[in-house]
């Protein structure tokens, strides 16, 4: 196996989470976006790793988990909290702030 | 078996807890304060919490003062298995990260009772949040800087979203959290392209192959180091909303609770500021001709829109959100001062000075003057058209000039802290010969200035609308006010007037700058 064949499958993962968070409009799906963006990284950090001959790249891999987490722990609660106030969780119509 | 136990010897680095004092009391504090509310109920309601809050702020600033001492006779030094490097830098933000958290946490009191919100979690979030700044501003490796980054940002995400009545309030919280968490994982992908291309995650190790690699060495893809460097910098500039990576800021700043826009504006973009700066310094520190135009880029883009788009707003929370990018627009000219190059000596000096006597001014400034927003707001804290603020000079004499005086200090009037701000700054990149950033930092300071006259003069205006029939109509006088609130943002306006006019604290700006000119 050749590095490239991760970092090209790395970076498709990449573009299919940005391209996520850009068009969904379900506020669910733009976060499990978000969390594609991540894994891509740590699939990213885990072939340096092995490529370096390190571990550090598997444990920063495992940091990014735990961080990666939380932040969708509190997402995952901030959604559930406009959904209760606004009975959907479309992001379009998150429209009361407009300047 | 226990015998063995005991003889085990662990492998473990040495901590030096003194060194790390400051970080390790915010994060304790929080914790404890959770904890001591949670078995003692009947503290959750009172001025306890705040209370709480302010005295771990201080006892922090008590730390720093030590350790400045400490390192000022010692220089650097490198801690947690050299994961973090505590040096005059680090002391000196870590000091204006507790000012910010004194201030806030006396803004929240009154806030928290008017709006019937009872609880310590958001003075618990705020002490977290400013553990996670000061983690990104101390990281010697881009794995510390990522989770103080995340630390940071993710206790603000619930911040913005826990006025639990108001929808905008989630729908800030929502906006912020998408865009950051987007950010955040492009900063990411960034470190791990950095790592691949560098084998290292450690700032030095990542500057000194770069060193190889301009020694000729092969062992570095520079282009690799590009996107990662491209990809670092969009993160920080999210975190300090530099154009063009502001967009969230100006409806996260609307519909934010009103004391938390004071942390956000002040704190966070401080450690965004300084976790920037010490990546970008010790770990590309070899690039510096590379990344040093992107500065340029952000810093014009950013007083250029700030400017502008601040007069077309009619919300007053929304035109200091432009004037927040406008300062932003600022800080990136002092970093990108003190950054030259050529005048490792004077003009870098001179910026790093700059960037951090700004740093410290506007933090002051800016938690002032969003206090004054707190106490204005009425009840559900929406209240913040230019309309609300028509005739407050007839109510409430004292608080409108008290908002006057830090409104001039943001437009740089003289005898301001904001005025010898940005003297400094447009000084600096004159030194360093960016005369085309000079130029732009005057213009913008010149066309935001009517942004903040507009407020001023609608809040000196005589027509007040018919306010005394209205429901909620803004108790006049001081005593109406919440005290601690108050007091928050007289010692603002005191501190704001006394940098401006007293030159005092001079060496030790010369002494942190110069700990950030060695960094380099």
């Amino acid at each position: 196996m050749y590095l490239n064949q991760f970092l090209i499958f790395s970076a498709i993962l990449f573009c299919i989470g940005v391209y996520g968070v850009l068009v969904r409009k379900n506020g669910v799906l733009v976060l499990m976006s978000i969390e594609l963006i991540l894994n891509a990284v740590n699939i990213n950090l885990v072939a340096f790793g092995t490529f370096h001959g390190q571990a550090a790249g598997q444990v920063f891999a495992l940091f990014v988990i735990a961080v990666a987490a939380a932040e969708v722990g509190v997402g995952l609660a901030i959604v559930l909290l406009i959904y209760r106030n606004r009975r959907s969780i479309d992001v379009s119509e998150a429209d009361l702030l407009k300047g | 078996m226990i015998e063995q136990l005991l003889q085990v010897q662990t492998d473990s680095p040495e901590v030096a807890w003194s060194l790390i004092a400051p970080l390790v009391t915010l994060a304790l504090g929080g914790i404890l304060l959770i904890t001591i509310s949670s078995l003692i109920p009947s503290l959750k309601d009172n001025w306890f919490p705040a209370a709480f809050t302010a005295g771990t702020a201080a006892a922090a600033m008590v730390f720093v003062v030590d350790i400045w001492d400490r390192v000022s006779s010692t220089g650097p030094e490198f801690v947690v298995a050299n994961s973090m490097s505590v040096d005059q830098y680090t002391v000196f933000v870590t000091g204006v990260i507790c000012i910010s958290v004194f201030l806030v946490s006396l803004l929240f009191h009154g806030y928290l009772q008017r709006e019937g919100f009872s609880g310590p979690e958001w003075y618990v979030l705020i002490l977290m949040s400013a553990s996670g700044g000061v983690l990104l501003a101390s990281a010697e490796d881009l794995i510390v800087t990522f989770i103080g980054l995340e630390i940071l940002s993710i206790a603000v995400y619930v911040l913005a979203s826990l006025h639990l009545r108001r929808g905008e309030s989630q729908e800030a919280g929502f906006k912020y959290f998408l865009l950051g968490a987007l950010s955040s994982a492009l900063f990411l992908y960034g470190i791990a392209l950095t790592y691949g291309a560098t084998g290292s995650t450690r700032l030095t190790g990542i500057s000194q192959s770069g060193l190889n690699e301009r020694g000729l060495s092969p062992a570095v893809d520079s282009s690799m180091i590009l996107v990662a460097m491209a990809l670092l910098m969009v993160g920080f500039a999210f975190k300090v909303s530099a154009v063009p990576f502001h967009l969230w800021t100006p409806d996260v700043y609307e519909g934010s609770p009103s004391p938390v826009v004071a942390f956000m504006a002040s704190a966070v973009k401080v450690a965004g500021f300084a976790g920037m700066l010490r990546v970008f310094f010790v770990g590309f520190g070899p690039y510096v001709e590379d990344w040093r135009p992107l500065l340029q880029g952000l810093a014009i883009a950013s007083l250029v829109v700030g400017s502008l788009l601040a007069i077309a707003q009619s919300n007053v929370k929304r035109m200091l959100a432009y004037s927040s990018i406008t300062h932003a627009g600022f800080i990136l000219i002092g970093i990108y001062a003190a950054a030259d190059p050529e005048s490792r000596s004077n003009g870098g000096v001179l910026g790093a000075e700059a960037f951090l006597f700004y740093l410290l001014a506007y933090t002051i400034m800016v938690a002032g003057t969003f206090g004054v927003i707190t106490l204005i707001g009425r009840r559900d804290d929406g209240r913040h058209s230019l309309d609300d603020y028509r005739g407050l000079f007839k109510s409430n004499p004292v608080l409108a000039v008290l908002m006057s005086a830090l409104l001039f200090a943001q437009a740089g009037i003289p005898f301001t802290s904001g005025f010898l701000a940005k003297f400094r700054v447009i000084a600096a990149a004159a030194q360093s010969e960016a005369y085309v950033l000079a130029g732009v930092a005057m213009l913008a300071s010149v066309v935001a200035a009517v942004l903040y006259l507009r407020i001023v003069v609608s809040m000196f205006l005589v027509d007040s609308p018919a306010e005394a029939d209205e429901p909620d109509a803004l108790p006049s006088g001081l005593s109406a006010f919440p005290l601690a609130g108050v007091t928050a943002v007289a010692i603002a306006v005191v501190a704001t007037i006394a940098l401006g006019v007293l030159p005092f604290g001079q060496e030790i700006l010369t002494d942190a700058a110069e700990a950030m000119s060695a960094m380099r």
